[in-house]
């Protein structure tokens, strides 16, 4: 069980650098996608956003059947769909398939299911080297870091610390321009591409009726990944399924502007099995890793299993006021931000980091900007009652539950009620006083009031004005 | 076996029988606004310069060759197989090498040039977007590895938009292994979120609209 990371917490705020890098990168990203859906540009925002959830909902309601569909499709494509439990699975199959091919280097193109699985360093751990393509992906692997944010990776790196990583890993001279970093990275994975035996990817979307996957990208390194090696493999999520490619027309016109403020992403690839043999490039072999991995226990809460409708455009983390000023890496898993805060509980349960739900103001923001409507506040709300369940059964809270017994016993008793608030009233002093300024303030009350202030009872409580009132008008 | 777990514990969630058809599905929705050929054409130039791109209106082939032999003056290109560049005469230009169907020659030789050079299945005007439908005489690797990228368009192949598009083409997987949206030269803002073209595919788009 893990606690509130205070100390890391602090460090993050205390950190005027890395506050900066969080608000500049997460309020430009705030911008563009506020440009992107407003109503004079996209009247049909709110209309998408309902199909979007609709679809997501339909899919994940009749799951077991899109999947066999989707498995029908790939197989008729020449594709082959390998069902991985988790991580395990997953890792093995690679290292099984690139032991049979003579494979030993593999190209990556980002993919938070196999940052979820931590499949680099499975691969790694074997021998094989294991190379992430998108820049902030690459960035972090070689500084040894997890993603800081789902779209953004290395959204936390300014470009000195970025110059500090490639002078320190690739031996070159210093460089602070941020065109030049990027075509370094450019020179260094190009020959990666060139190279390598097994690219492999992750999903946007698995569409059942083409038996095709989905994935949009802005460098290039998703198409070079899937197209240069002789083997390409997917790993998604079962989540990741959409009925129909006619729903992309959907999907894609929210993903991008969500996620990155733009219409359209500038790579997406519909990619359905190995090249065909009228075709001259593209891979032999190709493969969808389909990766449960803890999916099918939020399947079964009716309410919460819409938790996963979630397309990862990450508009969440750049609007929660949370996210923003403690950062990615106060997350206690690599899905941060609000979705993260209602996954991981549900993945892992909630009494590994039972904290987790309650470190939120419940203030909505994620829910109004999330392009498939996922009612992240209720979740949350759901998952703290889920938390307060079992410290209960534990033995923990009895203080919290003996106050709420005192006060539905309290309000159940008109008559006690009204002589409770009187004498408050009397104790507590005159109106306009705080209860803050009270002495009265100790234990959890002392904490509750340190970030708060509570009014004084008034002198007269309503009941007596009223009696009073027509005590009046009677007479 | 995973794939009976994994189903099982699904159809179990849900409350499901194998078997069992799912209720029906949302319709599709899909909208494609009226708009004549000449504001596509002017929509899709807009939209692919916003992006950085450039577009340029060919009257007639010979206009399209000139424009594509300016653009490579000096420099080194891979042509595709489209029968429609072999009538332009593309592949007659300086330069430029066509005809080439093996994989391993071709990612050498793409590796190695300054442009690629395609056409496009279709272009969508809203969004300033190449469509590649990925084929014989239209592989992967030619809009994807030289720094710089040309397709020359017919303009009635311009579509308003994606609705229209998975319209015409409701199954991807019925005409290719790949189907590929381009919408503007690669970028990415990474670093500090700065805009940088050019990363892994090509900093520079050049379309011709015929």
């Amino acid at each position: 069980m893990s606690e509130l990371p205070e100390q890391a917490i602090h460090a993050a705020l205390a950190d005027s650098r890395l506050q900066e890098a969080i608000y500049t990168a997460t309020g430009r990203l705030v911008d563009k996608r506020k440009a992107v859906t407003s109503p004079e540009v996209l009247p049909d925002y709110q209309e998408l956003r309902t199909q979007a959830h609709e679809i997501k909902k339909h899919t994940i309601e009749n799951l077991d059947y899109y999947l066999e569909l989707f498995e029908r499709h790939l197989t008729a494509n020449g594709g082959k769909l390998v069902w991985c439990r988790d991580g395990t699975e997953v890792a093995d199959f690679i290292l099984s398939l690139a032991k049979q091919r003579g494979a030993r280097l593999i190209v990556k193109s980002k993919s938070m299911t196999t940052e979820e699985i931590e499949l680099n360093e499975r691969l790694e751990h074997h021998g094989l080297e294991a190379v992430e393509t998108d820049l902030g992906e690459y960035i972090l692997q070689l500084a040894h870091e997890r993603p800081y944010h789902i779209v953004a990776p290395a959204l936390h790196k300014t470009r000195y610390d970025v110059a500090d990583i490639f002078t320190e890993k690739l031996g070159v001279q210093r460089e602070v321009v941020i065109e030049q970093q990027t075509l370094i990275a450019r020179r260094v994975l190009r020959e990666k591409f060139l190279a390598a035996d097994i690219g492999i990817s992750g999903a946007n979307f698995l569409v059942a009726d083409s038996g095709s996957v989905a994935i949009v990208e802005n460098e290039g390194n998703a198409r070079l990944s899937t197209t240069a090696p002789k083997i390409h493999i997917a790993v998604a999520g079962i989540e990741k399924l959409i009925p129909r490619a006619q729903d992309l027309a959907v999907f894609l016109k929210l993903l991008g502007r969500s996620a990155t403020g733009q219409p359209l992403t500038v790579y997406t690839s519909i990619l359905s099995g190995p090249r065909r043999s009228t075709e001259v490039d593209g891979p032999d072999e190709f493969y969808v890793l389909l990766m449960d991995n803890g999916r099918t226990k939020l399947l079964a809460d009716s309410q919460k299993r819409q938790s996963l409708y979630c397309i990862r455009c990450g508009a969440c983390l750049n609007i929660c006021p949370v996210y923003r000023k403690i950062g990615g890496h106060n997350y206690p898993w690599v899905y941060s931000g609000p979705i993260g805060a209602i996954i991981t509980p549900q993945f892992h349960g909630v009494m590994d980091d039972p904290w987790l739900p309650f470190a939120s103001s419940l203030c909505g923001a994620c829910a109004e900007v999330c392009p498939v409507k996922i009612d992240l506040p209720q979740i949350l709300l759901d998952l703290r009652a889920e938390v307060n369940k079992a410290k209960l059964r534990e033995g923990k809270n009895r203080l919290e539950k003996l106050a709420f017994r005192l006060w539905a016993w309290l309000m159940q008793h008109p008559k006690l009620y009204e002589f409770a608030g009187a004498s408050g009233a009397g104790l507590l002093g005159e109106e306009g006083r705080w209860l803050s300024q009270v002495p009265l303030a100790v234990g959890p009350v002392k904490a509750w009031l340190s970030e708060r202030e509570l009014p004084a009872p008034a002198p007269k409580s309503f009941r007596r004005l009223w009696r009073e009132r027509r005590a009046g008008r009677g007479a | 076996m995973a794939r009976e777990t994994i189903l099982h514990r699904v159809r179990t969630a849900l409350g499901r029988a194998a078997g069992q058809d799912p209720e029906p599905a949302p319709p599709p929705r899909l909208r494609i606004p009226e708009s004549g050929i000449d504001r596509r054409v002017s929509g899709f130039c807009a939209a692919l310069e916003s992006l950085a791109g450039s577009a340029t209106v060919a009257h007639g082939a010979e206009e399209a060759r000139q424009t594509v032999a300016a653009l490579i003056a000096g420099h080194t290109a891979v042509a595709s197989n489209a029968p429609f560049l072999a009538e332009l005469g593309v592949p007659s230009l300086p330069g430029v090498q066509c005809g080439i169907f093996d994989r391993d020659e071709l990612k050498r030789a793409c590796a190695a040039a300054d442009f690629g050079i395609t056409s496009a299945d279709y272009a969508l005007a809203d969004t300033g977007s190449l469509v590649m439908i990925s084929s014989r005489e239209e592989p992967r690797l030619i809009s994807l590895l030289p720094p710089r990228h040309i397709a020359v368009v017919p303009r009635e192949r311009i579509l308003a938009n994606l609705d229209e598009l998975f319209t015409l083409i409701p199954l991807p997987s019925q005409h290719s292994s790949s189907l590929v949206l381009i919408t503007g030269p690669s970028r990415t803002a990474d670093i500090e979120q700065i805009l940088v073209r050019g990363v892994h595919g090509p900093g520079h788009v050049h379309a011709i609209i015929l």
